[in-house]
């Protein structure tokens, strides 16, 4: 099984722990993991922004990096859905059907690609559990709270099979943090307000840790935690099942 | 002065209390929602197709019209076109001017809301009074609605009880809601009986009847509809559904996405009028036939303003429907507005996370936040967007789309933020403002890998 690593830029460049989390735990349970070495971004803040035209540098270097694999894995739901959504090529358009549809966010690759029933980690914290949006109900890494299916969180299933972890899931299980990409910085004052909302019910449940699929979310987080030099601390779901604590 | 959705907001955030309890009063609304929903194991399949029912209305909606106005006409209802908000006061002005009218009521409707119709009306010297609760609340302190079902929702019972002590003469500092809604009950019931006119919305017009369904919990579309010797019910062209079996679906939907109640205190059906009555139909297009015209964009007609999206959504709830400076608020008013005035709604599109729970908490399946996006191209292209701004999209994507640029600029950046800290950590930037900035480290994970290597 050919996969390839797709590494978020800013995953890359500020939280290069996640990157090789996510690389030595896929190693770990069997699979051929290349990272192709000139990819850079998957052009989801100028899309976001409105700039989907200018996207299309990003579009273009993605599918040439990534053509050639039988899956793309990435930790980063969000990531994952841009090109699952947006990723377009007027001069190779089977080439980028070929991407979106092969390419994987870490946990649903985990729980439906490698099936993976048992992880050896450990990791004995209380852990709340922080749904990224674009995962959730972009992905559909587990069921959500508005529509009437039956329950599951692939991440959820993943974590509970961590020895020593505690799971904490707050009240409200999948209420945005706020994060939104351009939003973060336009509607800068009610993006903090919703993170610190956030916090604040993770705080109530005692966690040690915040953890999430998405860096960009813990990201967000991690900002307002550490201002309000607060102890809790944030950990991508990718760290937690390479743990060996 | 700013006007923008983020200015207002963080006008709205500074009151963390007020704030606090909006969130919650809303959360609340969508808890009994997600209650209700639940105990219909069909829920999913209801929504299937209501969502489909409206496509096909939506997609034959000038025959469904046509049928619709033959059948009203011919149950006595005197039908009218206006093809926008001017028009529509018109012809409500011209009716109240044959009939000589001085007293009128009217229900909810934020159709004249959107057309404006009690400040066209007001100018003209004529008094209108909203007969909904809320509304009334809101009317008597001049402002708008900041919610389509619960117009005065951003207000506590205090404010409430301030506002009636001034306006109704209740006992200052009494704010114990029956007293107070006893007082509106009282002061709405003189209204109700000295009316000669009354205006309502429509909820659904049924093409194969002709008929129509006005759905509140107060009952004060049918007391005022009863009473008034002229009954004038407006409507958008959207509201159209093709046949009266059809309410089976969408009744069951809009109260329980609206107040998680299993259906509205009354589901009122009006098909001819009264005995010694005049019943109108305003049928209003207002920029929706453009809208229709919008392929990623038409779906948005398939609304039955339940506001469930209002409720869901984290942007709404923690800043108050009155940071969408626009008449129809919340998610709603940011996928409507940018069609009639896309200047003015400029940064609606761009009040949200993207979440998608409003999406799926639709009871009519409106892709909410993927239209969102689109609006952010459309705006983007049409030109209504900072120079700042495009410069900035130019740059990044200058760097972004050249992977050596983009490893450069990566390690120039890390090298900056680890050596002068205080270019970044200052109050220019705004994710600095309440945000500590990540670490940056020495090497990216590129930079590991290629040390690392198998």
């Amino acid at each position: 099984m050919k996969v390839a690593l797709f590494i978020p830029c800013y995953i890359d460049q500020f939280y290069p722990q996640v990157g090789i989390a996510t690389l030595q735990l896929l190693k770990r349970l069997g699979c051929r993991v290349s990272f192709p070495l000139q990819q850079s971004c998957c052009g989801q803040p100028m899309a976001n922004s409105g700039f989907a035209t200018r996207s299309k540098g990003c579009d273009n270097n993605f599918i040439d990096n990534f053509k050639h694999f039988d899956y793309i894995v990435a930790p980063s739901g969000s990531c994952v859905l841009h090109i699952k959504e947006h990723l377009k090529s007027e001069t190779h358009p089977e080439e980028a059907a070929h991407i979106r549809g092969t390419i994987y966010e870490l946990c649903e690759f985990l729980t439906d690609i490698l099936q993976v029933e048992y992880i050896k980690a450990s990791f004995p914290y209380k852990v709340g559990w922080h749904n990224s949006c674009h995962g959730q109900r972009g992905l559909y890494l587990s069921s959500m709270s508005e529509t009437v299916s039956p329950e599951f969180s692939k991440p959820e299933r993943l974590l509970n099979m961590v020895r020593g972890l505690h799971l904490s899931i707050p009240r409200r299980k999948d209420e945005c943090c706020g994060f939104g990409g351009i939003f973060c910085i336009s509607e800068e004052a009610l993006s903090v307000k919703m993170g610190t909302d956030r916090i604040k019910e993770h705080e109530l449940n005692e966690v040690d840790y915040i953890s999430s699929a998405d860096v960009s979310c813990l990201m967000h987080i991690e900002g307002i935690l550490k201002r309000n030099k607060n102890n809790i601390k944030t950990i991508h779901i990718a760290e937690i099942l390479n743990s060996k604590l | 002065m700013k006007t923008t959705h983020a200015a207002l907001a963080e006008k709205f955030i500074a009151n963390t209390a007020q704030t606090d309890w909006h969130d919650r009063t809303l959360w609340l609304v969508r808890q009994k929602r997600d209650k209700a929903v639940h105990t219909l194991p069909e829920w999913e399949i209801l929504r299937e197709w209501a969502s489909q029912i409206k496509n096909h209305t939506l997609s034959q909606l000038s025959e469904y019209l046509s049928e619709f106005e033959q059948k009203a006409k011919a149950n006595g209802i005197v039908v009218h076109w206006a093809a926008d908000a001017e028009e529509h006061n018109r012809i409500i002005y011209k009716i109240i001017r044959k009939h000589n009218i001085q007293n009128i009521v009217k229900s909810k409707s934020m159709l004249t809301e959107e057309c404006q119709l009690n400040k066209y009306l007001e100018q003209k010297g004529i008094e209108v009074v909203d007969t909904d609760l809320g509304e009334r609340i809101v009317q008597l302190r001049k402002e708008p609605p900041s919610h389509i079902v619960l117009p005065a929702i951003h207000l506590k019972k205090q404010e409430v009880s301030e506002t009636f002590h001034r306006y109704l003469k209740t006992e200052k500092g009494n704010h114990d809601p029956q007293y107070l809604t006893e007082a509106a009950r009282q002061h709405l019931r003189t209204k109700f009986i000295e009316s000669q006119l009354a205006i309502t919305g429509v909820n659904f017009a049924v093409a194969e009847t002709g008929g129509f369904v006005i759905c509140t919990n107060e009952g004060n579309a049918d007391m005022g509809a009863h009473i008034a010797a002229v009954h004038i019910a407006c409507m958008g062209i959207e509201k159209i559904i093709p046949k009266a079996r059809h309410l089976a679906v969408f009744l069951r939907l809009l109260a329980r996405s609206a107040t998680g109640q299993p259906i509205t205190t009354y589901s009122s059906h009006f098909q001819q009028p009264g005995p010694g009555q005049e019943l109108h139909i305003v049928i209003v297009d207002n920029g929706r036939s453009k809208h229709l015209g919008r392929k990623d964009f038409r779906n948005s007609l398939k609304c039955i303003r339940c506001a469930a999206c209002f409720n869901t959504c984290p942007v709404y709830r923690k800043s108050g429907g009155y940071s969408y400076h626009s008449s129809i608020t919340g998610p709603l008013g940011a996928i409507l507005n940018p069609n009639t005035d896309m200047k003015a709604s400029a940064d609606l599109p761009f009040a949200s996370t993207l979440c998608g729970s409003c999406s799926h908490v639709c009871p009519v399946k409106i892709d909410i936040h993927e239209q969102l996006w689109k609006w952010r191209q459309v705006i983007v292209a049409e030109g209504y967007v900072s120079r700042k701004k495009k410069t900035g999209m130019k740059i990044i994507s200058f760097v972004l789309s050249r992977p050596s640029f983009y490893r450069f600029s990566g390690k120039a950046g890390r090298w900056i933020m680890r050596t002068f800290p205080f270019l970044l950590k200052n109050k220019l930037n705004p994710w600095f403002h309440s945000r500590e900035m990540p670490e940056a480290p020495k090497q990216s994970f590129r930079d590991w890998y290629l040390k690392h290597k198998p």
